[in-house]
């Protein structure tokens, strides 16, 4: 009788996780605390790195996954969630994380993050929303304040932008957090938490842009910045996640807005998933009495 | 020789229960042994419009709608008036009387008027009409009562025996009075004494991918490749398919493309409108190198077009789909059987090559519906998944560096499944060197460039080998060879039929594989050919150019509709006579029939 091994599995640490090539980013870019607080939170979740499929998109803070060692997939501009969707469902097994900014998530993107969070996927969607389109030189995005200037509104910007917290929570997301680079710390927890929880978590983050964005700077958000645990925040309270999701001002809360447990993620909702392991890894073919059924019913 | 030859049409408005019985006329011809070919002529209204179902069925295999109506079941006014006129002597029109009134009629045409009220004073319900025209034709055709009291047994069973009894009596009264007042025609349909099977184009893709061993299927609903979502849908959970419904196609490709990345076969179907936002996503799969099937089944274009009616014009959009040069393969199935047999031959190519597939299906394919020898349908077909690491979860111990884009001879790398220990890679749809790691941006070298892309397309020499060669069908040296794409080769083949009979020998050559097209064996068989035709559902003749810009052959006449409804045999031989005449090079029908 062959006595089974148990070797002991290796601890992976934060220098595992580091990819084939170093970041492009300009220096002093917020992407770089993204990266590093994802990597110290997969290591504190214990996840093992070949189990973890990375998804983005197309912009600055989507070159991520080229600079982690986990499996990656660099898809196409703003559509990082359907990928994503298709890949969890055909092997729950795997722990998605999806990272992208704010142009590919909520502007050309904005379809799919809204029917992403509707189904309750199990992913941990990180955007790094630097208000600003800085992979094309400075253009508005969806994120970008009113009156704003940059190359494409060079007399102020008329519009509205969007607010990815409120809508999250409408849309039906189950773990709804904002973070802010300037707070590690919290970062990490905020983000071991969305890959700990099971369904659709999403962790916007400030991440200032230092060439382009010169109004929502670091300094910016340092001054204004607050934690929602100090203010007394109940995430379960679907009212006051609302009404801090709001606030947008001399304050700006950081911190996890809306967690609800009670949510099914869509793979446990899928009878086909049922039994049998993930999609990926079951055999092909129809059973010859089940071959035998479908002809039967054209006749 | 024919022994039967009989085409039933039943007209009326969206909601007056056409499909009921053509339905169970077919199921008695089928389970007869008699082929069927079904084309339903409908529009885009769920109340009112005007549809028109040919029923088509012979002792020989039925390869279009035909060009003739023997009998014809108008339910309301507007049928009357539009398809009356076409009549020809030797058939006959049941009507309702109460409430439709005959036009001029020619002669030999047999007028079978039924009073609806004297039948079944005691129903109520526009559908009564129905089971009374369908009770008299079964009579007219010498069918026996009891086969159709069965087949009523079966539908009605759900809304108890009740409606059973009343439906039954509401047919004897149409059979008796069929009997009685109506004259009988003169064949018997015969007992071939083998069951058929019965289904439409989009049935036999949706089996085809089960066959193939798809577990993931997504779409958003789009006419005319609905069909496959809703055979999908309803099997689902039988065959362990997970299948999806999207947001919009620009989410269905790319969820695709995230479940094939696992591993999964995955699947998608949609129309040119969805086709047309999924292109950038095709080339991201081709450039991913992660393989995925996406069905076009092609309607009436440009923009929203003709949603419900068939064309061939999406040629090129399918050729040309996404930015930039990337491998994909491309086939037309040519009739129902190969729907079904080509979705498994498509997945282990891409499989092979890692990339897109594409099956281009029309309206008159995916829609029309055929007698099939259930024999055909064979769901236990090869599988090669190709070169792929870690399809069970685990792969093979880590041998040095893993180059997911590895350059090779033949373009094709060894592919690794996320969630396999010792492989972790990126994949991405920037540019890339060997390792996934993106030479678009800082990296980027001319030299790199070069050997990725080069890899890439190099893949495609290896494709073409593996597909079969297309053959001439009919005699060599014939005066005419029509040369055909896809969804038309069976109105093409029974046009040469006609042809024979009128002493004109033509051939054909139908077209399956376009991407890659074997251009020189397809050149040498056309430059023996005396005259030859091009034959396609579009205006501009895209196949037509898509052959001149591969091989520089260039057509000697064209025969070209794009009205929306198929071509018809006689349309075709009408063209050939013309363009032999010398008349003209390009010959385009007009629909009869006013649909």
């Amino acid at each position: 009788m062959a006595t089974m091994v148990q070797t002991e599995r290796v601890k992976v640490t934060v220098k595992d996780l580091k990819g084939k090539v170093d970041p492009d980013w300009c220096p002093g870019c917020g992407d770089f605390g993204v990266l590093a607080a994802l990597k110290q939170a997969i290591v504190e979740a214990g996840l093992e790195p070949h189990k973890v499929l990375t998804i983005s998109g197309i912009g600055c803070s989507s070159n991520l996954p080229g600079y982690l060692n986990t499996y990656g997939m660099h898809t196409l501009h703003g559509r990082a969630l359907a990928v994503a969707t298709g890949a969890q469902l055909a092997n729950h097994d795997l722990k998605i994380v999806v990272t992208g900014g704010d142009g590919d998530g909520y502007g050309i993107g904005g379809n799919h993050f809204v029917h992403a969070m509707r189904r309750n996927v199990d992913l941990t969607y990180i955007v790094m929303n630097n208000q600003i389109y800085g992979l094309t030189t400075g253009q508005l995005s969806p994120t970008s304040i009113k009156g704003m200037n940059t190359k494409s509104t060079p007399f102020g910007s008329v519009e509205n932008p969007i607010n990815p917290i409120p809508l999250a929570i409408a849309a039906g997301a189950s773990y709804v957090a904002r973070g802010f680079t300037g707070q590690q710390r919290q970062l990490v927890e905020l983000i071991k938490g969305g890959l700990q929880h099971r369904g659709f978590a999403l962790i916007d983050t400030f991440s200032p842009c230092v060439t382009y964005n010169h109004d929502n700077t670091h300094e910016f958000f340092k001054q204004r910045t607050r934690k929602l645990e100090e203010m007394g925040h109940d995430p379960t309270d679907l009212h006051g996640a609302l009404e801090k999701g709001w606030l947008w001002g001399e304050v700006i809360p950081i911190g996890l807005f809306w967690r609800r447990q009670d949510l099914p993620a869509l793979d446990q909702l899928e009878p086909v998933l049922g039994e049998g392991g993930p999609l990926a890894h079951r055999p092909l073919g129809v059973a010859s009495d089940i071959a035998q059924a479908l002809i039967k019913e054209l006749m | 020789m024919r022994r039967v030859d009989l085409a039933i049409g039943i007209g009326g408005a969206a909601g007056q229960g056409i499909a009921t019985p053509g339905d169970i006329l077919a199921r008695i011809f089928v389970r007869r042994g008699l082929h069927v070919n079904a084309y339903n002529a409908y529009q885009s209204i769920i109340r009112g419009g005007h549809i028109f179902l040919t029923l088509r069925t012979s002792d020989q295999p039925v390869l279009s709608q035909g060009d003739k109506i023997d009998v014809l079941v108008p339910l309301n006014q507007d049928t009357m008036d539009r398809h009356l006129r076409l009549m020809r002597p030797g058939s006959a029109v049941l009507f309702n009387s109460d409430t439709i009134k005959p036009g001029v009629v020619a002669d030999g045409v047999q007028l079978c008027p039924f009073s609806v009220k004297a039948l079944a004073p005691a129903i109520r319900g526009d559908l009564v009409q129905n089971t009374i025209a369908l009770a008299a034709i079964l009579r007219m055709i010498k069918v026996e009562f009891k086969i159709l009291e069965e087949i009523l047994a079966i539908q009605f069973r759900r809304r108890g025996a009740a409606a059973v009894a009343e439906n039954t009596g509401v047919a004897r009264a149409g059979y008796d009075c069929a009997a009685t007042h109506f004259t009988e025609f003169s064949f018997s349909l015969p007992d071939m004494g083998k069951r058929l099977a019965f289904f439409e184009g989009n049935q036999a893709l949706a089996m085809g991918g089960a066959a193939a061993g798809v577990r993931f299927y997504c779409a958003y609903p789009m006419s005319p490749a609905s069909g496959v979502l809703h055979w999908m849908s309803r099997h689902a959970r039988q065959l362990g398919i997970m299948v999806r419904q999207v947001e919009d196609e620009i989410g269905v490709i790319n969820m695709a493309i995230g479940a094939a990345h696992t591993g999964c076969r995955a699947m998608c179907a949609t129309s040119g409108g969805g086709f047309a936002l999924m292109t950038e996503a095709l080339g991201a799969a081709a450039m991913m190198e992660i393989p995925v099937v996406c069905i076009n089944v092609q309607r009436a274009g440009p923009a929203t077009g003709v949603p419900t009616k068939t064309e061939q014009g999406d040629l090129w959009q399918v050729l040309g789909a996404g930015q930039g040069d990337y491998p994909r393969i491309i086939v037309a199935p040519t009739n129902i059987v190969d729907c079904f047999k080509l979705v498994p031959t498509l997945f282990n190519l891409v499989d092979k090559f890692q990339c897109p597939g594409i099956i281009l299906s029309d309206l008159l394919l995916s829609e029309g519906r055929s007698s099939i020898d259930p024999a055909e349908l064979d769901f236990k077909v090869p599988i090669d998944r190709g070169d792929v690491i870690g399809l069970n979860g685990d792969g093979p111990p880590v041998n040095g560096h893993f180059k997911r884009y590895l350059v090779t001879e033949s373009g094709i790398s060894p592919r690794a499944l996320p969630g396999t220990p010792g492989f972790s890679h990126v994949v991405a749809t920037d540019e890339h060197d060997e390792d996934g790691v993106l030479i678009s941006d800082e990296f980027t070298d001319p030299h790199k460039r070069q050997a990725i892309h080069e890899k890439r397309m190099r893949k495609m020499d290896g494709v073409l080998p593996l597909l079969p060669s297309p053959e001439l069908h009919g005699a060599a040296g014939a005066q005419v060879t029509l040369l055909g794409w896809g969804s038309t080769e069976g109105v093409i083949r029974e046009a040469i039929q006609q042809l024979a009979e009128a002493n004109v020998a033509a051939n054909n050559l139908q077209i399956r594989w376009l991407v890659p097209l074997h251009a020189e064996a397809i050149l040498s068989i056309l430059s023996k050919c005396r005259k030859v035709i091009v034959v396609e559902n579009n205006y501009s003749g895209q196949f037509a150019r898509y052959l001149r810009s591969e091989t520089g052959f260039a057509a000697d006449g064209h025969i070209r509709k794009y009205d929306g409804e198929p071509f018809m045999p006689h349309h075709l031989v009408d063209g050939v006579n013309a363009i032999l005449a010398g008349s003209t090079k390009l010959y385009v029908p007009v629909h009869e029939i006013q649909v």
